[in-house]
C-alpha cells in the first residue's frame, strides 16, 4: 500500500448512518447492593425479627419473585446473601498462618448480600433496583431499603480510537 | 472418532431454519428444531458423521420441529396440521439467510437480544456458547432467546429490511465480544463477510474492513501478561499483514464508490494508522480530516473526543487541549485524553493528578489499570 494513500483522502460528502454508542446505551452488568447496615434508615425501618411470620414468608416470596421473573426477561445474573457473621484476616508474614481478627463493632457498612443483572441500560438498572428496594416489610408495605447500584467494569472495547 | 467440523456445522443453521420456514414452520419454531438438531449433530457426528451435512441437519431439524409441533398439538387437543412427509423444497429463491440477518436484527429488539438472537440463529452458536461468552447463565440467555423470537414472532420473514440494523448488531458482536471458548471478534468477521456476500452495500464492506484492520492488531493489543498495549506502543511487526491487506482492498473498493458512511469513515482511520511502519509516521492530518467526517456524519461526542487527541498529534498538545475545552467534561475518557495532552504539553503534575482521576472513572479493569500506571509513572519522575 501507497505511503502518501492519495486514496484514502477524505472528501467532504455525506450520506447518514447510524448512532455512535455511548454509555447510557450499552448493556451492561450492575450489581444492586444490600447492606444490613450502613445504608440510609428507611421508611418502613421496622427490624426483620419484629415482623410477623406471614410478613416474613411474604417478604421472602417477592424477592424470589423478582429473581425468577428477571431470570423470565433474560436478565439475572445471580443473587447471593452473606452471614452477618464474618472474620478480618490478613497476610502474616512468610511462613506464618494468616492472622484473624474481629468482628469490628465500628464497621459501618456490614453487606447482606446482593442481586447482579445484566441490563440494556441504567434507566433499566434504576428501574429494577428501585423494585427490590420496594420488598414489602411490616405490615406489608414497602421497606423503601436503600440500595447501592453499582455498574461492574467491563471488558474494553476492541475499537477505541 | 472425528472431531466435528463445527464451522461448517455452523454455516448450516440459517440455511436448515430457512428450508423449515419455507416448509410451513414458524420462524421461533423453526429455530428451535434447528438448535435441537444441531446439538445432537455434535453428539452424533463424532462416530457416526454424515456424508451429507445439509440433509442430515435438515432432516433431523425437520423431525425435531414435526415431535415439537405433535406434542404442542396434542396438549392443545388439536389435529395436526402439519403432515409427516416435507413438502418439496422450493428452492432458495430468495436469500434465507440474508432475511434471517434482517429479522434478527429488527430494530423492535434490544441491542443484547438482537445479539444473542443473531449468535444463535444465524451464528449457529449454542444457547450454552452465548451464555458463556456474555458471561451470563445459560437459563437466562435462553430466555433472552425465547423473548426476543417472541418480540419478532408478528414480523414476515421475508419483509425487508434494513442492513444498517444488522451492521449495528455486527459491530456490537465484534467490539463487544466478551470472553468465553468462543472468539466473539473471530465470528463477528465470518458473519459480515457473509453478509459482504450477500449485499452490494459500501458501509457493509466498510465494517468488513474496519473489523479486519483491527483484528489484524489483536495480538499486539495486550502484552503477554495481559496489560493493555495503547496504539503508539504496539510492537507494529505483530500486526498481521494479511488481515491489513484485505482491509484496505475492501476499504479502498467501497471508497471509489462515493457513499461515504461512518464505518467506511472509521476504517480509513483504522487504515492510515495501518499505513504507518512507525508511530512517528502516522498522517495525522489526514486522520484529523477523516474524524471532520465521522463528526459530520454522527455527531457523535465520542468521534468529537477522539478527533481532539489526533489535532493533539497533528497542530500540538495545545490545539488538543483548545478542541477538548469544547466538549462535555463528563464525556467517557475525556478525563484520560486531557491527562495525555498535558503530559505531551510538558505538565506532569497536572497530567499525573488526572491520570489518577481518569483511573477512577475507567469503564473497565485493564484501562483502569493502565491509567494507574501512567499516574505512578509521573509521580515516581516526579519525586525524583
Amino acid at each position: 500500500m501507497s505511503r502518501t494513500s492519495d486514496w484514502l483522502r477524505p472528501r467532504s460528502e455525506h450520506g447518514h448512518n447510524g448512532p455512535y454508542r455511548t454509555k447510557e446505551n450499552m448493556m451492561a452488568k450492575y450489581l444492586l447492593l444490600k447492606h444490613y447496615r450502613g445504608a440510609p434508615a428507611p421508611v418502613n425501618n421496622v427490624p426483620m425479627d419484629q415482623w410477623t411470620p406471614e410478613e416474613v414468608s411474604a417478604h421472602v416470596q417477592y424477592m424470589q419473585d423478582l429473581a425468577d421473573r428477571l431470570e423470565g426477561t433474560g436478565e439475572f445474573v445471580e443473587g447471593l446473601a452473606v452471614s452477618p457473621e464474618g472474620t478480618w484476616v490478613s497476610y502474616d508474614g512468610e511462613g506464618r498462618p494468616p492472622v484473624t481478627d474481629g468482628p469490628f463493632a465500628e464497621t459501618k457498612d456490614l453487606i447482606a448480600g446482593w442481586m447482579v443483572i445484566d441490563v440494556d441500560n441504567y434507566e433499566r438498572a434504576l428501574e429494577l433496583a428501585g423494585e427490590l428496594s420496594a420488598a414489602p416489610g411490616a405490615g406489608g408495605k414497602p421497606i423503601h431499603e436503600w440500595l447501592e447500584l453499582r455498574p461492574f467494569l467491563t471488558h474494553p472495547q476492541t475499537i477505541t480510537e | 472418532m472425528k472431531p466435528v467440523d463445527e464451522a461448517l456445522l455452523r454455516t448450516l443453521a440459517p440455511t436448515g431454519i430457512g428450508v423449515l420456514v419455507r416448509r410451513g414452520a414458524d420462524f421461533a419454531a423453526a429455530e428451535d428444531a434447528v438448535q435441537d438438531a444441531l446439538v445432537e449433530a455434535m453428539r452424533v457426528w463424532p462416530d457416526d458423521p454424515p456424508r451429507d451435512p445439509k440433509g442430515w441437519l435438515v432432516t433431523v431439524a425437520w423431525r425435531k420441529f414435526l415431535d415439537a409441533a405433535r406434542a404442542e398439538t396434542s396438549r392443545r387437543h388439536r389435529e395436526v396440521r402439519v403432515e409427516g412427509e416435507p413438502v418439496p423444497d422450493p428452492g432458495e429463491a430468495v436469500d434465507d439467510t440474508l432475511q434471517l440477518y434482517f429479522l434478527c436484527a429488527n430494530p423492535s429488539l434490544t441491542p443484547a437480544s438482537a445479539v444473542a438472537l443473531t449468535l444463535r440463529a444465524v451464528g449457529g452458536l449454542t444457547t450454552r456458547q452465548i451464555a458463556q461468552a456474555y458471561l451470563v447463565p445459560e437459563a437466562t440467555m435462553a430466555q433472552r432467546i425465547s423473548r426476543a423470537k417472541r418480540t419478532v414472532s408478528g414480523v414476515r420473514f421475508n419483509q425487508p429490511g434494513d442492513v444498517a440494523t444488522v451492521l449495528r448488531v455486527l459491530y456490537l458482536v465484534f467490539n463487544e465480544g466478551y470472553s468465553g471458548d468462543v472468539d466473539l471478534a473471530g465470528e463477528a468477521i465470518r458473519l459480515t463477510r457473509q453478509v459482504a456476500a450477500k449485499t452490494n452495500n459500501e458501509e457493509v464492506a466498510g465494517l468488513l474492513a474496519l473489523m479486519l484492520l483491527h483484528h489484524a492488531r489483536r495480538s499486539a493489543r495486550t502484552s503477554p501478561d495481559g496489560r493493555l498495549v495503547p496504539l503508539a506502543e504496539q510492537d507494529r511487526s505483530l500486526w498481521n499483514t494479511g488481515l491489513i491487506a484485505e482491509g484496505v482492498d475492501v476499504l479502498q473498493k467501497a471508497l471509489t464508490r462515493d457513499r461515504l458512511g461512518e464505518f467506511q469513515a472509521q476504517a480509513a482511520i483504522a487504515a492510515l494508522h495501518a499505513d504507518a511502519r512507525t508511530a512517528e509516521e502516522t498522517d495525522w492530518v489526514q486522520i484529523v480530516g477523516w474524524y471532520d467526517e465521522l463528526v459530520l456524519l454522527t455527531d457523535s461526542p465520542v468521534a468529537r473526543l477522539n478527533r481532539a487527541v489526533a489535532v493533539g498529534e497533528a497542530d500540538g498538545p495545545r490545539a488538543g487541549l483548545a478542541a477538548l475545552s469544547e466538549l462535555d467534561p463528563g464525556l467517557p475518557r475525556h478525563t484520560a485524553v486531557a491527562a495525555y495532552l498535558h503530559e505531551r504539553d510538558g505538565d506532569p503534575a497536572t497530567a499525573a493528578r488526572l491520570y489518577a482521576e481518569a483511573a477512577r472513572a475507567a469503564s473497565n479493569l485493564p484501562e483502569r489499570d493502565h491509567l494507574t500506571r501512567q499516574a505512578a509513572r509521573l509521580n515516581v519522575e516526579l519525586r525524583s
